[in-house]
């Protein structure tokens, strides 16, 4: 493939692509060990009723908005699941279980029920985003990089995963010995002045924000895969955990790159005439890979096996 | 009651008493849900002194040391620590917390773990240095687990386990040490090692106060006891309060008196 073809087509892609998947993976590692995976799958279908009352209220399709509209949702969501939880007198993980297909089936139905023909909203954008839509038409080839014309013309998706990248990223750096250490051992931090409510709610926000950002772009397959998939299979690679975040945001990457590529062209090797939903094959290489660790990492643990 | 007054005997706290004392709390009230599970406790730990906290199950033993912490919140009651509020003196205490509290299979290595000890050191970014490596192999030699540095915590037998955790708390080289059952289900070796490591903490003028479940051992190990059922029970040197009576009363009649006279127990 020339540089004419690759840039324009696949460059833009494959960037928010890869930047998604890490955004997620990044904050997932802290979610998988603190057993609060599920949040990640609870933020990505909250924020679609958030994005479409944003987009019924202001009638755009912007970042601002669908940001505030995300977050409000994901407020009533945590204010029902314990209204659910206290009145019902259920289990939180039903409660939550609960709310988020909940909120996401209403999110549908408002959906369906607008009129957003107009703009990328509907429910298969929400499940599958449109990635392979985020062409960079303006490039002639790799000389557009350094074309100011051309920059100014690249899909803003690629910004906004790529500020949630260098946002999770940076709270990561900054807040990794209280991330740590809440999540090993929770009374010992408070006991060493920690808040561990806070670094907690902190954690939450994050994946978030990443998640209302890659969702965007990407829709909610990848946002659930990665939160979970690459750092379940980096702990299968290593007993570190800043070894397991390396392994992680390389699995990232690596199902992003190869979902993207499979989705382009796997079809058309073995001889179909379409190609497939680029999100579904990021989200389906990172569960193969998360299986091939679980058959074969080398630091798999029975569960309940005894210390050594 | 005679009780109260033998906070002043035996091992007696040094200085003003309770102004001064490690660890002081008042009308200590704590629930989870409906029932209180402390209520109304008031303890004055003595300094330099090992208290055990002893109870039956359920007793609200482990709540009344996280209430101290401020790990739990509780309805009512204060805590000082060294004569001023818990805030401003958290940094003079180490918690050792129990064993089962913390996912083993953490992806840790031994050395991380004890390197916790040296947050207040090392702040959010300060780097790592050799100095604070020194500090953290030199606690793990401490509890005899220095050959264990690399290894991944979930390697570790439970003893192993237990005493990493106590080289963690020594890290923090605290002036009061809160132990959550440090023996629960530990080897011969790591039980030994474990109370060597807390009497020598004594003799560098440290206060020692652990949840204890064994009562055969209290009399050997500690130097007070303070026995609680959600109320206090009795408080005091192991000559006086750790008696048949105040046994008795504690687990209400739930210990056989064949136990009780096996710990031969200065009269009740």
């Amino acid at each position: 493939m020339t540089g004419a073809e690759f840039v324009p087509l696949s460059l833009t892609p494959l960037l928010i692509g890869v930047f998604a998947a890490v955004a997620c993976a990044l904050p997932g590692n802290f979610l998988v060990l603190r057993r609060q995976a599920l949040i990640g799958d609870a933020i990505s279908h909250v924020v679609l009723p958030g994005i479409v009352v944003a987009f019924l209220v202001t009638g755009v399709v912007a970042a601002v908005p669908m940001l505030l509209g995300a977050a409000a949702a994901a407020v009533v969501a945590v204010v029902m699941i314990e209204a659910i939880r206290r009145l019902g007198n259920i289990e939180p993980g039903a409660a939550m279980g609960l709310t988020f297909t909940t909120l996401f089936a209403a999110g549908v139905l408002l959906l369906e029920q607008s009129d957003t023909s107009g703009v990328h909203l509907d429910v298969e954008h929400a499940l599958y985003g449109n990635l392979e839509s985020l062409i960079w038409l303006d490039a002639m080839g790799w000389e557009s990089l350094f074309d100011p014309v051309a920059l100014a013309e690249l899909p803003v998706e690629l910004f906004r995963v790529a500020a949630a990248l260098v946002g999770v990223s940076g709270f990561l750096w900054v807040c990794w010995r209280p991330l740590v250490v809440s999540t090993f051992d929770e009374g010992f931090a408070q006991t060493m002045g920690m808040r561990t409510n806070v670094i907690g709610m902190a954690l939450v926000i994050v994946a978030a924000i990443a998640a209302v950002a890659a969702f965007d772009a990407v829709g909610s397959i990848i946002v659930i895969a990665m939160f979970i998939c690459p750092p379940a299979a980096a702990r299968l690679m290593t007993n570190r955990l800043s070894t397991q975040i390396a392994w992680s945001v390389g699995f990232a990457v690596l199902s992003a790159v190869l979902g993207y590529i499979l989705a382009g062209y796997g079809p058309l090797w073995i001889g179909f005439d379409n190609a497939v939903s680029a999100a579904g094959m990021i989200a389906t290489v990172s569960g193969v890979i998360l299986a091939l660790t679980a058959l074969w990492g080398p630091c798999r643990k029975r569960l309940g096996a005894p210390a050594v | 009651m005679s009780l109260e007054l033998a906070a002043n005997d035996g091992v007696a706290p040094t200085g003003a008493g309770l102004a001064s004392s490690p660890l002081a709390l008042r009308g200590m009230t704590v629930s989870y849900g409906q029932k209180p599970v402390v209520f109304s406790v008031d303890m004055t730990i003595a300094e330099g002194a090992m208290t055990a906290i002893i109870g039956p199950n359920g007793a609200g033993k482990s709540t009344l040391l996280k209430a101290a912490l401020g790990i739990v919140s509780p309805l009512a009651g204060q805590v000082t620590v060294f004569g001023k509020p818990l805030a401003a003196e958290r940094h003079r205490i180490a918690y050792v917390p129990q064993r089962a509290s913390v996912d083993w299979d953490f992806p840790t290595r031994v050395i991380d773990v004890v390197l916790m000890g040296l947050y207040r050191e090392l702040g959010l970014l300060q780097r790592i240095r050799g100095q604070h490596r020194d500090k953290a192999m030199a606690c793990l030699e401490r509890v005899g687990m220095a050959g264990f540095a690399e290894r991944q915590i979930g390697q570790l037998s439970g003893g192993q386990q237990q005493r990493v955790f106590l080289a963690r708390a020594l890290a923090q080289e605290a002036d009061l040490y809160l132990l959550d059952e440090p023996f629960a289900g530990v080897d011969a070796a790591t039980e030994k090692a474990i109370i060597d490591v807390l009497k020598s903490l004594k003799d560098e003028g440290k206060t020692v106060v652990a949840v204890h479940h064994d009562l055969a051992t209290v009399a050997e190990y500690f130097d007070r006891v303070f026995l609680v059922n959600t109320r206090k029970m009795a408080e005091g040197t192991v000559a006086e309060a750790f008696s048949a009576e105040n046994l008795d009363r504690t687990y209400g009649g739930r210990l056989a008196t064949g136990q009780i006279d096996q710990l031969d127990l200065v009269a009740g």
